[in-house]
Formats: C-alpha cells, structure tokens, sequence
C-alpha cells in the first residue's frame, strides 16, 4: 500500500506552462502577503485580532475578502474562455487545449456561485443584520467563525487543484454519468466534491446561525414588521440555506459512495439513475440562486431608500414579495432540463410556476421605481450599481421567463443564450448587488468612504463591459452555438465572439478600477474619513453605532419604535435640539470569547479533504480525529466570555463624542 | 439606452436570420411554431420591459437631488391602488405567458408525433463518444455522423446513448432532446425544404464534445431512396463486433454508412445498462476512458 495514496510527483503539471505559470504567480502572491505580514510582524495582531475573531464584523470582511481574491481567479478563468472561443474558429485550435478548457470552464462556475458570490452575500450578511437588528453579535459566535473557515477551507481546495492535480472537467454541476469513476478517472471530480462538501457543512452551520439570529436576538421593540427589508431578505435566503443545502451534501455524498465505495446510485451499470442526480442537483441549484439573489434585492431596497431620503416604498409588498420568492424557488428545479424528456403536463407545470416568480419580483421593480419617485436621489455609487440592476435585472429577467417556455427551451436550451441570461441576472443581480453593499457598508466597516470616481469608473466599465460582453451570446445563442465549446467551425460566430471577448476586456478594466479604488481609498483615508458614524443620512441602526464598531456594536442597547429606526431617532432628536441628551449610566457588556476553534477546525478539514482527494486514508484519519479533538476541547472550555468593562465602554463613547463634535 | 441596444441587436438578429442559420431561419414545422412562441413571448414582455426601463430611468433623472423642481415627497410610501398595480402588471403578463407555455409545451412536445399523411421515417439515434450513430431500422441500414432524411416526412427519433448524457439538436429543424443510457427518449421532427443542416450536441459529455457535430441532409424522396440503395451496396455490417469497434472513444469521425444492422442492435444498447457483465449481449461493456 502506498503511504501517498494516488499522489507522486506527476500529479504537478510540470509540462503545462499556463498551469504552471498560474501556479507560480499565485505562490508568487501568497509569499508576498507572507513576507508582508512578517515585515510588518503582524503576525500576532492578525491571529488574535482576526484569525480567532468571532466578531461578526470581522468574519463578515474576511468572507468579503475571501470572495474578491476568488472573484480575482474565477475572473481570470473568464478571460481565458473568452479567449479561447475568439481565437479557436473553423480548424484553429486555440491556446487551449480540451483537457485543460474543459477544466476552466468547470471552475468558473464553481468558483463564481459557491466562491466567489456565495461568500460575498453571506459576509455582507454577516456585517450587516446583527448591526441592522440592533445585537451585539450573532447566536453562535464561534460557529460563525468555523463556518467562515470552513468556506475558506473550500476555495483553498480548488485553489490547491490548479498546482496538484487537476480540477473537475465535468462541469460545475458534475452530472453524472460524466462524473462517475468510469468517465472522470482523475481527482478533479474529487477536488470538486470535496471542496463543495466542506465549504457546504460552512454555508449551512451559518444558515442555522442566521435563522437563529433574526428569529430570537431582535432589539427590543424590533417585531418582524420593523426589520429592515436587508434582514427579511436575509431571513429568507438562510432558510433556504437551510432547506437547501443539505439536499446538496446528501446528492454530493451519494456521488462520493459511488466514486469511492463503489456505490450504483447515479452508475449506468446496477440500475443507477442518472436522472435522480440532475433533480436532486437542482432542487438545490435553483434556491442556491435565490439564495444569492435575495440579499442583493436586500441590498438595493436599502440603497434605494437610503439615497432617495424616503422609506422603502410598500414595504409590506416588499417582504411578502420576498417571502413568496422564498417558497416558489422550489417548485422550479425542473425548469433545468425541461429537455430530459418529462411529459407535457409536469414541463407545463414547472414552466408556468417558474413564471409565477416573476411576479413577486416584477412587484418589487416597481416598489423601487416608486421609492425613487418623490425622493431626493443623490447618485452616489451604491445608487449606480443599484440603477444598472434594475435596467439590467429586467432585461436577464425577461429572457429567463423566455426560457420558462418549454418549446422555447427546446431550443434554446444549453445554448449561449442561456449562458447570457444568467450572467444577465448573476452579474446584473447578484455582483452589482454585492458591489453596491460593499461601497454602502464600507465606510461602516473601516470608518472611511470608498472613492467615488475610482467607484464610478469601475461601475461604468462593468455596465458597459457587461453589455458588449454578454449580448453577443444571445446572438449566438440564437445562431445555434451551444455551450462549453472548445472550438467550433462555424466561422459567422466568430465576430460576435471576438466582440464578447472585447466585452470582458472593458470588464477587466472595471476590474482593475476597483483595486485600484481599494488602494486610493486607504492612502487617502484621512480625507475621506467619516467620524460621525453616518455618511449617507442612513435609515436603519447600523448607521446609530459609530465607524468602524467597537466590537460590543452599541453602548447602550437600541429601543425601536417602528420602521427605519435610526431614521425615526434622527427626526425625533432635531425635534428636541434643545433639550440635553440625559446622560445614561455605561454599564459593562458580556461579550464572546476569541476562539482558534474555526482556524483549527478547517486547518483539519483541509487535511481530510485533500487526503479523501488522493486517497491517503491515513492521513484523513488524522484528519477526522484531528477536528474531533478541537470540537471537544472548544466543548470543555471554561470561559467563554470576557467581561468589557463600563470604563472601556465609556472611554470608546466619549472619544466617539469628541470626533463628531469636532 | 440600454433596451435600445438589446431592441438592436434582437431586431438585427431576427432580420439576419435569413443568413444565420440559427433557431431564427427555421426549416421545418417544429422549428417555425416555436420561432412564433419565441416571438410572442417575446413581444408579450418587450411590451412591460421597454416602458420600465425608461420609467426607471426617468424618474432616476427627474428625481435627482439637484432638481429644484421635482417635489420631495417623504410621505409617499405607500398607496394600496399602486400595490394593486404593481402586482397585477406583472400577474398579467404572467398568465399571457404562462398560458403561451402551457399550450405550447403540450402542442410541442417531443414525444408528440407530428400529424400528417406522410408515413414517418423511424430513424434511432445513438450518441456515442464522441460521433452519433444513426440507424434507419425499416430501411436496415445505418449511418455515422450523417442524418439523411426525405423532405416533407415526419421523421419519429428514438434517442439513447452508448455513455454519458448526451443532447440531440438540429437548430433549425426544432427541439433538442437528451440521449441518456439504459432508455430511450421520443422525438418527432421534420424538414421541409430542401438543404444541409447543421447537428451538434448540447450537452457537455467530455474531451470530444465539441467536434460531436453532424449534418443533416433533408433530400427529396427520389434522393433519399437513392441514398439508402449505395448505403445498402457499400460498408461495413453493423453487428455487436463492429459496434464494439465503434464505441470506442474518436474525435471527429468523418460520416460513413453500414450495409446491414443486425435486429434489436438499438433495444440491445438501451438495455445494456441492466445487463450484467456474462450476458449474452457483448455491448454490455461500455467503453472506459482513457485518462491522462
């Protein structure tokens, strides 16, 4: 038996200059990050001040953060497929060859849903509700941190594929019988179970933990029909985290019985089914895009109030709306494969009740188009991002509602047009969405704004990138050309193509602008420095603590008396300019303890899932016992929480104070 | 500005149909009825998208904070008739098309046979790594990478495949249909014009997938008995030995035709998945791929 499972020296693709080009550049940036860290010997401050955080705001900036370095990789993984079907026309081979296309195109869309948009959501999540709902953290403090690890324990994974290995070269859904041991021999089907497996335990502890939250840590007098609509959004995207990830773990984990065990649940041979698979994938997938979705919508209903300088309009609309989209998203899945060849009656029937989701979101456009009506509407960045959304969402919205037409799906189906329309909705929705609340939330987040030219630039390049990217494959789509073509001979598609990869070349530049805003914005953060807490004239409470937080969010804990309850607080106190604010007794505040628990915990996870990747049972064994061990010891800790005192509390409000005064 | 564009480049598509070779230049039945759906659920749509972007816009514009003249409303937040609206524009349009996608979906529905007076052709397709196999069970031949099919006739496909999921799709002849293992799929399409079309599959299934394309070849009746008089007279005979040969993984197999099929050859592929390794069909044994 070899002590190294599946793994020698050929699993590095020494004779792959890209590969090993890519590899090099990310090790290249990783001992950079390194080396930086200790040059500044951060090392101490970054462990116990981030690493074992369990501070809500902090795990909320590191899934931000985890989601733009993977929104850098997926994004290259984009360049190269646009290049690759520009460049590879008629006999033209491209740059690319299949093996390795194959491999890109199958961790784009991994990357981007489960990497890069997940994360992005559930860390503005993250940030955002306990500020929102008026608490001082989260229900479970510590599970919050292990399932942020976990994700990153995830991204690592794929990561790891590029230099070790290979990664899954059968699609971002796996279907079998593609997947199964017979057609994919490789790792990278096991690179992809595994990282999905472990970032999914991560998605769904912090569904449960967000439940948690809203239901039962609201301040008081916040009733459900007080929430920000940022948070009903976020109440229904983690229960359908919770609905819907498991399903994804139990499909994923029968996957792996048939890989490893020798299983027949999705197999040609022993009465598999392969079908079973591709509708428990998407009863999955198609809450996975609400999921996403949801908080975007959240996202823009809090700009748009916001930057009008009016209530949400019909809020009450607005969150029956939300919910009804929290329900219908799963009686829909069929609408995937409408093309397996079901009867008349069920593609009919999945067809129309995927149009019935336009409704509660066509409601929705408009409540926005009526906030701005009769507002105030200062066209800051959030409010671009939020404007191209609405523009963009409904055009993406209304291909998808084509494509719900079974006989229009008959032809449509698996084509470029479809890759277009849900780029149109991923990109118009969900990445304009995270842009808009990662520019609105990040003056909170650091105590300076984010630059508003640098911020224009990138969003006008994104709009326009987006367009001159993805129309062109409707085009195409319409021209017959499928999807996850290495090359094609039909030389009347090549200019489109060359078009869209113009299109991507725009959007690398809005790319570009955004690091490029990040970096401007910290050397000029004095300037741009917000003391009061407040820089938009904001509605609801994350706006009442000050910027960044103290790590207790509030000194004294917010009473709410209705809808936008910071809003309502700024009325009343102009009002009563005159009158002292009565001073209020500082009183201590009990608050979790750091824990090294999610660090060591995915550290484990990491170590099984590459070993259950390569086969070294050992060393997963170690893994397991490893992860084990740390559950325990976390079990058996004696204090949990430490104690801030009303003197530190004090001593933080009254330097707070002086800021806002000065 | 932006629907404009999009209005554009629908428009420019749809009027460059006649040169593109795509959904939108269909050449037969099947293909021309779901252009129409395609086009009213279109037109349908366009109607309430187009004027909610540019009332989008609008009201961004003439609400911007710099406007002296609009009036700030911070009490307009709600209104029961507008709610009203809002969620009957959009139910509205909902039923026009979801009514659209419930007949449609019966009246095109792959299984459904075509009507006509025409006695269909039976063709069974076999998707295989990375070719298609075409066999025409009453004629007795079969053909690789080529479908000859007589103009005007309804052609009734029976659909499996050798490996993985595959789709079958001739963009203008109309709906594709998945080629899935172990069972057979329904599908009725038919030409009617004269021409060469271009087949592929729409399914992603492995290193070979994009070269998995074929041409469709909608001949006269004159045409098409000729055709399956050489086939009958050249090639190879297709039984279990030379379908064995066959599975076996190939990129970009140039078209050739079998003599003769052995009977049942189609029902032994769809039943291969439940055979056992000593059966008597030796096309139980689907083909392992290499791996680097």
């Amino acid at each position: 038996m070899n002590l190294l499972g599946k793994l020698d020296w050929n699993a590095i693709p020494l004779h792959e200059p890209i590969i090993m080009g890519a590899t090099a550049f990310m090790v290249l940036v990783v001992l950079a990050v390194l080396g930086f860290v200790t040059a500044k010997g951060a090392w101490l401050y970054l462990w116990r001040e981030w690493l074992t955080s369990v501070d809500h705001k902090r795990i909320g900036a590191m899934y931000c953060i985890l989601a733009l370095v993977m929104m850098l990789r997926g994004f290259s993984d984009a360049i190269m497929i646009r290049a690759q079907q520009a460049l590879a026309a008629g006999g033209a081979e491209g740059y690319l060859p299949p093996e390795h296309f194959n491999q890109i195109f199958s961790a784009h869309g991994t990357i981007m849903i489960l990497f890069m948009a997940m994360p992005f959501v559930v860390g503005l999540m993250n940030f955002a509700v306990p500020l929102q709902l008026g608490v001082r953290d989260v229900a479970f403090p510590t599970l919050n941190s292990v399932s942020f690890w976990l994700t990153a324990s995830g991204a690592l994974l794929v990561n790891i594929s590029l230099a070790v290995g290979e990664f899954s070269k059968a699609t971002w859904w796996g279907y079998p019988p593609l997947s199964e041991m017979q057609y994919s021999p490789g790792v990278g089907v096991d690179y992809y179970l595994w990282s999905l497996q472990i970032s999914g335990i991560g998605t769904l502890l912090a569904g449960i933990n967000f439940v948690t939250t809203i239901l039962k840590m609201r301040a008081p007098g916040m009733s459900y029909m007080r929430m920000p609509v940022f948070c009903w959004t976020a109440l229904a995207a983690n229960l359908l985290i919770v609905a819907a990830f498991p399903v994804l773990t139990a499909t994923l984990a029968m996957l792996a019985l048939d890989r490893y065990l020798g299983f027949h649940f999705f197999t040609l041979e022993g009465q598999g089914n392969q079908m079973l698979y591709s509708n428990l994938f998407w009863v999955w997938g198609h809450p996975e895009v609400y999921i996403l979705i949801l908080p975007a919508f959240g996202v823009f209903s809090e700009v748009m109030a916001t930057f009008s300088g009016k209530p949400l309009f019909g809020y009450r609309s607005m969150v029956a709306a939300t919910m009804a989209i929290c329900i219908l998203s799963f009686v829909v899945w069929l609408h995937h494969f409408f093309t397996m060849g079901a009867s008349a009656n069920v593609n009919g029937f999945f067809g129309v009740m995927s149009m019935v989701i336009a409704l509660p979101t066509g409601a929705k456009v408009f409540n926005w188009l009526f906030t701005m009506y009769g507002g105030r509407v200062r066209f800051s960045v959030p409010v671009l991002w939020s404007l191209g959304f609405m523009v963009t969402f409904v055009i993406g919205g209304m291909t998808g509602v084509l494509m719900a037409v079974p006989p229009a799906d008959f032809q449509l189906h698996n084509s470029v047009f479809l890759v277009a329309h849900f780029h149109n909705v991923a990109i118009g929705g969900v990445v304009f969405g995270v842009m808009a609340g990662y520019n609105y939330w990040f003056p909170k987040a650091f105590g300076f704004k984010l630059d508003e030219r640098w911020g224009k630039a990138s969003f006008w390049c994104w709009f326009v990138g987006f367009y001159v990217a993805f129309m062109p494959l409707y085009v195409l789509g319409l021209m017959g050309m499928t999807r996850r073509m290495q090359h094609y001979d039909n030389l009347s598609w090549q200019p489109w193509l060359i078009m869209a990869a113009f299109g991507t070349a725009i959007i690398l530049v809005g790319v570009v602008c955004q690091v490029v805003q990040l970096v401007v914005s910290i050397r000029n953060r004095e300037k741009l420095r917000d003391v009061t807490g407040d820089p938009w004239n904001g509605r609801t409470l994350e706006w009442a603590a000050p910027s960044p937080p103290p790590a207790w969010n509030f000194a004294f804990q917010p009473k709410v008396a209705g809808l936008d309850a910071f809003w309502n607080s700024k009325s009343r106190m102009q009002a009563a300019k005159d009158d002292p604010t009565p001073t209020r007794k500082y009183e201590p505040v009990e608050m979790p303890k750091n824990s090294a628990t999610g660090f060591v915990t995915a550290f484990f996870a990491v170590v099984i899932g590459f070993a259950l990747i390569w086969h070294i049972w050992w060393l997963a064994s170690v893994g397991v016992f490893g992860a084990f061990m740390t559950l325990l010891a976390f079990s058996f800790r004696r204090h949990s929480e430490i104690e801030v005192s009303a003197e530190q509390i004090a001593q933080f409000e009254r330097a707070h104070q002086a800021g806002v005064a000065a | 500005m932006r629907y404009r564009l999009l209005a554009v480049v629908l428009i420019g598509a749809a009027t460059l149909g006649g040169c593109t070779d795509g959904v939108l230049d269909p050449k037969g039945p099947i293909a021309l009825a779901e252009r129409q759906i395609l086009l009213n659920a279109l037109g349908i749509m366009l109607a309430i998208v187009i004027p909610v972007i540019l009332a989008t816009l609008g009201v961004a514009f003439w609400f911007r904070a710099s406007n002296e003249r609009a009036r700030y409303r911070p009490d307009f937040t709600y209104s029961g008739r507008l709610e009203l609206l809002v969620w009957s524009i959009p139910a509205m349009t909902v039923l026009l098309v979801g009514g659209v996608a419930w007949v449609g979906a019966h009246d095109l529905d792959p299984g459904r046979p075509i009507s006509s007076t025409v006695k269909p052709v039976n063709v069974q397709v076999v998707s295989l790594d990375w070719k298609w196999l075409f066999i025409y069970p009453e004629q007795g031949i079969a053909s690789v990478n080529k479908l000859v099919v007589p103009v005007g006739t309804p052609i009734s496909f029976e659909l499996t495949s050798s490996s993985v999921m595959n789709s079958f799709f001739v963009p203008q002849l109309g709906s594709q249909i998945y080629t899935m293992s172990g069972m057979a799929t329904r599908l009725h399409l038919q030409a009617d014009h004269l021409g060469t079309y271009a087949g592929l599959s729409a399914m992603f299934s492995g290193e070979g997938f994009p070269d998995m394309r074929f041409a469709v070849d909608a001949v006269t009746d004159d045409g098409f008995a000729q055709w399956v008089r050489q086939a009958r007279e050249a090639g190879s005979v297709l039984d279990k030995q030379a379908y064995a040969d066959l599975v076996k993984p190939s990129k970009a197999v140039a078209p050739f035709t079998y003599r003769v099929v052995a009977p049942d050859l189609f029902s032994g592929i769809v039943n291969a998945g439940m055979c056992t390794q000593d059966s008597s069909l030796s096309i139980c044994s689907t083909s392992q791929r290499a791996e680097r």
